[in-house]
């Protein structure tokens, strides 16, 4: 494979992990508040399909969106300033972390409400076929979405008026505490798609080189006019849910008194709110990122010394987005409302 | 008497409930293995097993209409829809389906159906899960709506409405679950519905409820140090809302003072308002007014979205101002 290519993957990689540490970290400082859901552990996911894209697709996300903004292209620091806050941020402040919208580079946006990508995807999907054009609009959703009505309604629609749409499950086998065999009766979630027609695969979503190739397998089928395909990627998330997540701030006497008398929430609290045991994260099979870099040590695209100094590139860019972000300035309440009436420019209201 | 958080209060009044009929059961997202988002159903799983405490998949409108079959079927189901901002997703099953099946049914089936969910602006969630919808159930004929500001009203509203043939509303606010309050388990409960003097006053009369309820109280004791004396009226439910006590306090005080945290246009200050004013017209020494918040969706910006709700210092002019006005008025 491309060297090239090789490299700029597993860079982003390494950018992803940086940056939702160093967000964890601001949040951890007070810098950050609301909920903030982090995504390492599941970075071969948003880079393996993102790489194959065109920068013409449409995206669309959900709240654990900020590592999907950042592979799209939008800067380190306008989404860490949307993570504080700031007027600089990539929503002007108004949005925060779950709500990242960049019109320019055709991300539609993250979305608080699970299943909301669905609907607007189909959307986009509509208006990219009604024009005869030739984009893709790649929709992430994770394994609890795929429950909610939107998602069923959807995929028939989509497959019915075969709309450019690539679906992608992050399947990380949680709806917060909910592990995947107690929310859903079929747990490979690649085979809903199969009950209307449409095209769908399971790969490791560990691996972002099979989600690479997966990925390009299927935008070429939907560019091609194939109508909508389906990828479940297989993964894992590293920290809880979110890190407002209920336990984060539970008095830490009475969380522990709680866990001694009920073990079943003890084992769930575990998994929530921190990183998982060594044991846990062995099951879960190697890092990906760790797994990608020795691939490209294997097949010469990088070694040691390359992969620090890439490291330290990573990390000076994702310092000053944390700077830069923290420097910035807050929005007014003018800037709320210049906003809100954005769409009324031509119009005056009583 | 215990001194009680308000989520501990809940936890309490739904242990109680399962415990003293088995018809009672009750299922959400993350509220058996989990616990609740807010520990409200915490420990029952372990109590009373998977059937009567449910984990659900996400997805609302269903488990919400389960809820409505199964309290067809005579069961006393308690939904948690786990913030309020979701029961969009589920308006066609307490809309369509709760509030209208008794009175569709010609009077044949109860609906003896809790849904509690928290809401309210808590700090920093977006404007998708900062939202105060209460109006919008408000008005839907069928629905009875209470508003919990305090552990021991969690306690005793939590249970009643479990008690309740009518599907109720449980409408907590997210940041009220770590408030402390003493909670009696032994004294008799007021009717569902009724409102309560927070704090008494004569010289004006706050009508408020939720988090609200609060922010008025700290608001009367500084007006009170200025020597206006507010009287703080707590609704403690939206639907039905019990007018006499509003009215006679508006009688004794001829001045009242509307604190909601909802958004000002068409919000439940505008019912207050104009009810109270066919009521009390007479009464008044001024207009009614209302302290609400900005019409507009709540700004992720931490300073902008606690300047979008009422804060003490709103209220506090605002009192000052109905008063002074009245001065002027009459001088
Ligand atoms: C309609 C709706 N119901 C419930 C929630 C609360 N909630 C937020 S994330 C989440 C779990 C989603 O799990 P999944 O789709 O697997 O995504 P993941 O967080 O694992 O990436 C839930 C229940 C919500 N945001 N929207
Ligand atoms: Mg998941």
């Amino acid at each position: 494979m491309d060297s090239n290519l090789m490299q700029a993957m597993l860079r982003d990689m390494l950018r992803a992990r940086a940056f939702e540490e160093a967000a964890a970290q601001s949040y951890a400082q007070g810098q950050i508040a609301g909920f903030l859901h982090l995504y390492p552990g599941e970075e071969a996911v948003a880079v393996g399909a993102l790489h194959a894209a065109e920068p013409g697709d449409y995206v669309v996300s959900t709240y654990r969106e900020h590592v999907h903004a950042l592979v799209r292209g939008i800067s380190a620091r306008s989404i860490m300033a949307e993570l504080h806050g700031k007027k600089t941020g990539v929503s002007s402040g108004m949005g925060g972390s779950m709500h990242l919208f960049d019109r320019e580079r055709r991300f539609l946006g993250g979305y608080a409400i699970v299943g909301e990508t669905f609907p607007i995807a189909l959307g986009a999907g509509y208006a990219v076929g009604y024009r005869k054009l030739p984009e893709a609009v790649i929709c992430f959703f994770g394994d609890g979405a795929v429950n909610q009505g939107t998602f069923h309604e959807t995929l028939n629609m989509a497959a019915l008026w075969k709309l450019p749409i690539l679906f992608i499950c992050e399947n990380n086998h949680y709806q917060i505490g909910t592990e995947i065999h107690r929310h859903s009766a079929i747990v490979d979630v690649y085979r809903r798609a199969c009950a209307y027609g449409i095209p769908a695969e399971q790969e490791d979503g560990m691996d972002v080189l099979a989600v690479y190739a997966a990925a390009q397998r299927a935008l070429h089928r939907v560019r091609s006019g194939d109508g909508p395909q389906f990828l479940e990627l297989t993964t894992y998330r590293y920290r809880g849910h979110s890190m407002s997540d209920p336990g984060s701030y539970r008095p830490e006497a009475e969380v522990k008194a709680y866990e001694a008398a009920d073990p079943i929430a003890a084992a769930i609290h575990e998994v929530s709110l921190k990183y998982p045991s060594q044991s846990e994260l062995a099951a879960a099979g190697p890092d990906c990122i760790r797994q990608f870099f020795d691939r490209c040590c294997q097949d010469g695209h990088i070694d040691d010394a390359a992969l620090q100094r890439l490291q330290s590139e990573v990390q000076s860019e994702i310092d000053d987005a944390v700077q830069f972000a923290i420097q910035s300035p807050q929005p007014t309440m003018e800037d709320a409302q210049a906003a809100f009436t954005q769409n009324r420019r031509f119009e005056t209201l009583l | 008497m215990t001194d009680l958080l308000y989520w501990q209060a809940l936890n309490r009044a739904m242990d109680i409930e399962l415990a003293e009929d088995d018809s009672v059961f009750t299922l959400g997202e993350d509220v058996a293995l989990y616990g609740g988002t807010y520990r409200v159903t915490e420990g029952l799983l372990a109590k009373y097993g998977e059937w009567r405490v449910r984990d659900t998949p996400i997805s609302e409108n269903t488990f919400t209409g389960l809820g409505v079959g199964a309290a067809m079927l005579g069961l006393r189901p308690v939904v948690e829809i786990m913030t309020i901002n979701f029961a969009l997703l589920a308006m066609d099953a307490i809309v369509n389906m709760a509030a209208k099946i008794p009175f569709m049914s010609g009077g044949q089936f109860p609906m003896p159906l809790t849904i509690r969910m928290p809401g309210g602006i808590a700090r920093q969630l977006g404007a998708q899960h900062s939202q105060r919808l209460e109006v919008m159930f408000m008005n839907v004929p069928g629905l009875r709506i209470v508003v919990p500001s305090t552990p021991q009203d969690a306690y005793w509203q939590l249970r009643q409405a479990i008690r309740s043939d009518d599907p109720i509303l449980v409408l907590e606010h997210e940041l009220l679950y770590f408030q402390k309050g003493a909670v009696d388990e032994t004294a008799i409960a007021p009717p569902l519905h009724q409102a309560q003097i927070r704090r008494a006053g004569r010289d004006l009369t706050c009508i408020t409820y939720s988090r609200m309820s609060t922010v008025a109280q700290e608001a009367a004791a500084e007006l009170a140090s200025e020597g206006i004396e507010m009287e703080v009226i707590d609704l403690r439910s939206l639907s039905p809302i019990d007018w006499e006590s509003c009215v006679q306090s508006v009688s004794r005080t001829h001045h009242c003072l509307i604190v909601e945290e909802d958004c000002r246009f068409a919000g439940t200050g505008a019912e207050f308002c104009a009810t109270l004013q066919e009521f009390c017209f007479y009464q008044l020494d001024a207009p009614i007014q209302r302290v609400a918040a900005l019409d507009l969706p709540t700004p992720f910006n931490g300073a902008l979205e606690a300047a979008t709700i009422p804060a003490k210092e709103n209220v506090v002019q605002a009192a000052r101002k109905l008063m002074g006005l009245n001065q002027g008025v009459s001088q």
